[in-house]
């Protein structure tokens, strides 16, 4: 059976004054039906231009490659336009952002902007549409969803704005929905919050989520798989519980010695070296090459191979994969 | 123990609100919030947006002025002091701002930046100041021939190095870190960490470190306060905080830093329910909306707990001395 979402050599090029810089370059990805899979990357990595190709959003004057394909079960909806592009936008693929007070306008209140989502994609009478807004605001954990419905988005706190967006989302019945960043303006234990009400969604409608965070600690028990993107390309793709237990790719094992940590005191932190670079900067060989700690000569002028690891899980990196050794 | 290096004392910030008549309430960013800081020590300042750490963080500082309460540096009274004597404690504290794209004049090269605290306060004759900027930007870490770029022409990491560097110009002996690295990415956060870390410990600094991430602050913080809802709810060693919270929301903020380790994942913390409206207070303890100790019951509801010794901490919970481990 296909995957519900494939990409393939998904890559968004951007004409500059000084050329063409090249952001997201051959990502491929899997997303099964009713998993998570975790999109992670520091700023700059591509990652929420992946999610953005997802839905047609590329923007101008960005453009994906010929190439690139984007399989919603099994078919290409790249070249998709008119009423199929609106069907796939907010229809089978749902996207909540990070700033809801942005992507929610002021000066309508939640239960417009929910029944405005709700009739975009369903035909339903005004009282049906304003059932189902109600009903999506109860299943989102909005403790009252009347009051809720009725209410202009600064009425609500940040949390019930996320909530409200993560309603709009759904409206559509979605099989995929796309988190970018949702809950990295909240607080960590409202943060907490919505994502054990997106898990709980993701479980109760049989939804894939693609979850695209820059914080690898918040992947943790809540992502079935994990791809980490670095300057534009995927470096590493595992399931959550390996690439824990041992990170494939240098990138991700630097990562992992430069986050703090609750239990460990340790007196220092290894940081990475250096920045992350911006695509004009990127050269041939390993993009990580300059920060890494464990490259080869090769790495600064010889594409590394994408080597798979184990089913499913794979690093692009030229030294042998641990045990190999 | 000597005299502290900063005591704050019953600090309180109130907004009047605004509207017609002012009829509504007025909000308070802090309310009543005490802690002392020793010399070469660094408490950590913990809590959501909204529970005050920054307002608080601007107010030690003179940037802005308090509703009431009392905060002495070196024994001197801070607040009401005018001209020179501001002057010469702005010279001994500073402070490190959150977001190094907006906390740098865009027009200044970073040289210039760093050079202006030297030369409002006179601290060299004009032919020495460009030395002394090259021998801070070696101390942060920044090669000397960043002192002619634009704040545009830095990363994120180079930037607050800066920052640090135009703080540390006067020669401080205490920082107040608002968010230091929580702009910058995972890779760069680590090293300017090691970096404040290191600047304390040659310099002897005092830093009060205020961050919403408590894994950030436990780098740095000898002593950890919780802050929700303008108030102190929790002020232990950063040791005791991590390993035996005792207030509920200290709990909950623990379980809820996102770790890279799934066996942590298990005791999860879930909370439910909404923080109250800072415009209507509860009169009694504001976490108790979202509180899920066994033992809460009406005395937390009309009663507002204060901060109190229990153990090796101190906590405002009336049930502070019961195990929350019911928890859900």
């Amino acid at each position: 059976m296909s995957a519900l979402l494939e990409l393939r050599d998904l890559t968004i090029r951007f004409p500059t004054a000084l050329g063409e810089s090249v952001p997201v370059s051959r990502v491929s990805l899997r997303i099964e039906r009713g998993e998570t899979l975790a999109l992670v990357g520091e700023s700059g990595s591509g990652k929420s231009l992946t999610g953005l190709a997802l839905l047609g959003l590329v923007p101008p004057p960005g453009k994906l490659d010929a190439a690139s394909q984007i399989l919603l079960d099994g078919s290409d909806v790249t070249r998709l336009s008119g009423e199929a592009l609106r069907a796939l936008r907010g229809g089978r693929i749902g996207i909540v952002f990070q700033d809801a007070l942005t992507s929610l306008t002021p000066v309508l209140t939640v239960g417009d902007q929910l029944r405005e989502a709700i009739t975009a994609h369903r035909k339903l009478s005004a009282r049906g549409a304003r059932e189902a807004a109600l009903a999506l605001l109860g299943e989102v954990g909005l403790p009252d969803p009347a009051s809720s419905y009725g209410a202009y988005p600064h009425e609500l706190s940040g949390g019930q704005r996320q909530r409200a967006l993560i309603a709009i989302a759904l409206a559509g019945q979605p099989d995929l929905l796309i988190a970018d960043e949702a809950t990295t303006a909240l607080d960590v234990t409202v943060q907490a919050q919505v994502l054990e009400t997106l898990d709980r969604l993701r479980a109760s409608r049989g939804m894939a989520i693609l979850l695209i965070t820059h914080d690898l600690g918040l992947v943790a028990g809540r992502a079935d798989r994990v791809a980490v993107m670095y300057a534009g390309q995927i470096v590493e793709e595992a399931s959550t519980a390996s690439l824990f237990e041992a990170p494939g790719h240098p990138y991700t094992r630097a990562l992992f010695r430069a986050i703090p940590r609750l239990e460990s005191a340790v007196d220092q932190l290894t940081p990475i070296p250096g920045g992350v670079p911006l695509p004009e900067e990127w050269h041939a060989g390993c993009r990580f090459q300059p920060r890494c700690s464990e490259a080869l000569d090769k790495c600064a002028t010889l594409d590394p191979p994408v080597v798979p690891l184990a089913p499913g899980a794979s690093s692009r990196c030229w030294l042998p994969a641990k045990g190999d050794q | 123990m000597s005299q502290p290096l900063l005591e704050v004392t019953d600090l309180v910030k109130r907004y009047e609100a605004g509207g017609p008549l002012r009829r509504r309430h007025p909000v308070y960013a802090l309310n009543g919030v005490s802690f002392a800081i020793a010399r070469g020590e660094t408490l950590g300042l913990v809590g959501e947006s909204g529970s005050g750490k920054s307002t608080l963080g601007r107010i030690v500082v003179r940037l802005v002025p308090a509703s009431g309460g009392s905060v002495r540096f070196e024994g001197q009274e801070v607040f009401g002091l005018e001209g020179a004597p501001l002057r010469a404690l702005r010279r001994r504290m500073q402070m490190v701002f959150q977001d190094p794209y907006s906390s740098l004049n865009p027009r200044l090269r970073a040289g210039t930046a760093v050079a202006e605290g030297l030369e409002i306060h006179r601290l060299l004759p004009r032919g020495e100041v460009a030395g002394r900027v090259a021998q801070l930007f070696e101390e942060v870490g920044l090669d000397a021939s960043y002192v002619s770029r634009y704040p545009h022409e830095l990363s994120g990491g180079q930037r607050q190095r800066v920052g640090i560097a135009r703080a540390l110009a006067v020669d401080p002996g205490f920082l107040v870190c608002d968010e230091p690295v929580s702009a910058l990415d995972v890779s760069v956060q680590a090293q300017v960490l090691n970096l404040l870390k290191g600047l304390q410990q040659r310099r002897q600094l005092s830093f009060l470190f205020i961050a919403h991430d408590l894994a950030v602050v436990r780098q740095l913080a000898h002593r950890v306060g919780v802050m929700y809802f303008g108030r102190i709810v929790e002020l232990a060693s950063a040791e005791v905080i991590i390993q035996r919270p005792r207030h509920p929301y200290t709990r909950a903020l623990l379980s809820a830093v996102p770790q890279p380790d799934p066996r942590r994942q298990r005791s999860r913390i879930v909370l439910s329910g909404e923080p109250p409206k800072p415009t209507a207070p509860p009169p009694g303890c504001p976490f108790f909306s979202r509180c899920f100790h066994p033992s809460k019951d009406s005395r937390c509801t009309a009663e507002l707990p204060l901060l109190r010794p229990v153990g090796e901490s101190q906590v405002a919970c009336h049930y502070a001395e019961r195990s929350t481990n019911s928890a859900p």
